[in-house]
């Protein structure tokens, strides 16, 4: 049976489609991804799944449920990281786990331990005992997913787990996800950041305005819908909307404001003929495709603007 | 990067309820644990709170019965009878109580969907956003009992009511709720924090303690001003304390009428902290 079974899902708030017939499917043990720009309906679609925003039209089933339906049954077996944390800054690190468990009717004894446990994994050991107001930005984060842990979920849903983030606590959390996907807990996140949905993400979706605009792995969607390798050249910000037409016959070409992209299976051999033909980048570089490169394809925009 | 942890175990230690188990208890309890967690949150400013909940009896025992007690006694004998004190304490016990539904059933609110957003973290648990609202009812009911019990002690330590009164700390904890359930219902409607709860504070608190009958009896004032007692929580709940505390005639189905004015405006008032509730936490 999928974790995650959503037909034609839809959420109307008033005259915005925020989530608009989106179909997918997860399955246990998967870590699934919904990337796509601010306001794609990516936040939506998790609430949705936690019964906490009510959906306007078609079907959703969590591990055979529906969450509007047995809302108690489905969050037991799920754990939330909303997109912004809203841990009790009055209480200790430690308090927040134990209180939030409580929640789940898990009782004391089952719970002091398991916060201990929970802020070893989440690097929190030393704060255990800090109030909430006086931890950094990446611990409150980690603590806020160690609180999703704490009733042992067999799903996860983490939205935007990294945005705010520095690049170090990035990885430190990137980590501790890859660790909960090997014990086989199914992950879903939400980004915006295509590196992290290439590093985290088994398969996803990529959304704009609440729709469904592609779906597949990553190297899939790279394969899909762009070239091997991406050249970038820059001319400085007048010249580069001028040379478009020199450049048409390399392959497919983006113009954005600062630098052109170039989609071919070879970028050096492309640069070299670019050169050849007596145009002179102020910088370039070459680098393989992303999924930066797949939504710019789709939508036409970037990710983060 | 060192660990101590099995990683293994940490996703299913197997040491859980299993979800079906947890999804059962929390449809019965989840109103408990919320209040379980408000009370302990409230430890952030308990001492404070005792502090607050034994200086104004004392306080208000000084001003009324050293004060204005000695005043009004030797102009006319008291109040129906009895030394103004003994007619002021009960009055002053119930809004006493009421009056700190206008902090714990405001800011407070406000914050769980606004500025902390605790209560949308409490709706991704297994809990209901039914079980929050109410769960936030019994824990102020439970500081209000606390609150009550002191001022009564207090009460008690200066001879102004003897042991027999003690159901009075019921009725002002049931007071105060049935003042705090549609403060609570109409905190929870608020999208952005402005004047309003410092209006109510000043137009519909500082009127009520005035004017509901806590200093003076509803009757001696002009009919036209009387249905600010009547339509208090405060003013219903110092009638039966009055009773209580020095046996303040009133007939039986007048204390009846009491009881049911307090219940009913706090159970409309839950219903709507219910719906108000499940409208923001579930859209
Ligand atoms: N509570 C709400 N009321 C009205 N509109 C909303 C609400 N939540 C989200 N929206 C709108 O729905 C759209 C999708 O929002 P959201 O799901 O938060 O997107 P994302 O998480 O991908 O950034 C946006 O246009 C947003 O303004
Ligand atoms: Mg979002």
């Amino acid at each position: 049976m999928p974790v995650i079974e959503a037909r034609e899902l839809t959420k109307i708030y008033g005259e915005v489609r925020a989530v608009d017939q989106i179909s997918f499917e997860v399955a246990p043990g998967e870590s699934f991804g919904l990337l796509g720009p601010n306001g794609a309906g990516k936040s939506t679609t998790m609430r949705m799944i936690g019964g906490t925003s009510l959906r306007t039209s078609g079907t959703l089933l969590v591990n055979g449920l529906d969450p509007e339906v047995n809302g108690p049954e489905v969050r037991a077996n799920l754990g939330v990281v909303p997109q912004q944390d809203n841990l009790d800054n009055e209480l200790r690190a430690r308090e927040n786990l134990v209180m939030y468990g409580r929640y789940f009717g898990l009782p004391y004894s089952y719970l002091r331990p398991k916060a201990e446990e929970l802020l070893q994994f989440a690097q929190l050991t030393e704060k255990a005992a800090e109030k909430v107001d006086n931890l950094s930005g990446g611990m409150k984060r980690r603590l806020t997913i160690a609180r999703a842990l704490i009733n042992e979920p067999r799903v996860l849903l983490l939205d935007e787990p990294t945005t705010g983030l520095d690049p170090q606590a990035r990885h430190i959390l990137w980590d501790r996800l890859f660790r909960l996907k090997e014990q086989g807990v199914t992950l879903i996140v939400t980004t915006h950041f295509m590196d992290e949905a290439e590093q985290l993400c088994d398969r996803l979706i990529v959304m704009d305005h609440g729709r469904i605009v592609a779906g597949g792995s990553p190297a899939e969607l790279i394969r899909q819908y762009s070239t091997r390798e991406v050249l970038e050249l820059r001319f400085g910000s007048e010249r580069n909307a001028s040379l478009v037409d020199q450049l048409r016959d390399f392959g497919r070409l983006e113009v954005l404001p600062d630098r052109v992209l170039v989609y071919t299976e070879d970028g050096e051999a492309a640069l070299e003929a670019v050169r050849h033909r007596g145009l002179v980048p102020v910088t370039s570089l070459v680098r393989r495709s992303s999924l930066e490169d797949v939504f710019l394809r789709l939508t036409g925009r970037s990710l983060i603007d | 990067m060192t660990d101590f942890v099995d990683t293994n175990a940490l996703a299913y230690s197997g040491r859980a309820l299993q979800p079906a188990r947890q999804a059962e208890l929390t449809r019965r309890w989840g109103w408990w644990y919320q209040a379980e967690w408000r009370l302990i949150g409230m430890k952030a400013y308990w001492s404070s709170a005792v502090g607050t909940a034994l200086l104004t009896p004392v306080l208000y025992l000084i001003a009324m019965g050293v004060g204005l007690g000695t005043l009004v006694d030797a102009g006319s004998g008291g109040v129906g009878g009895v030394p103004y004190l003994t007619f002021v304490a009960p009055g002053l016990l119930v809004s006493t109580v009421v009056m700190s539904a206008g902090s714990e059933l405001t800011f407070p609110v406000m914050d769980g969907f606004k500025w902390s957003k605790l209560y949308f973290a409490r709706s991704a648990t297994a809990a209901s956003a039914l079980q929050v609202s109410i769960g936030e009812l019994v824990a102020v009911g439970v500081r209000f009992l606390g609150e009550a019990v002191i001022f009564w002690l207090v009460l008690i330590v200066a001879g102004v009511v003897g042991f027999g009164s003690w159901p009075m700390v019921l009725v002002a904890a049931l007071a105060g709720l049935s003042f705090g359930a549609p403060l609570m219902a109409y905190a929870a409607t608020l999208e952005e924090e402005g004047f309003q709860f410092s209006l109510v504070q000043r137009f519909v608190i500082a009127p009520m303690f005035l004017f509901a009958g806590t200093f003076f009896p509803l009757e001696s004032m002009p009919l036209y001003l009387q249905w600010i007692g009547w339509i208090s929580p405060m003013w219903h709940g110092t009638q039966i304390a009055r009773m209580l505390a020095y046996g303040m005639p009133l007939p039986w189905w007048m204390v009846l009428l009491h009881l049911l004015f307090l219940v009913a405006v706090l159970v409309v008032g839950a219903v709507l902290a219910i719906r108000f509730f499940t409208r923001r936490l579930a859209r």
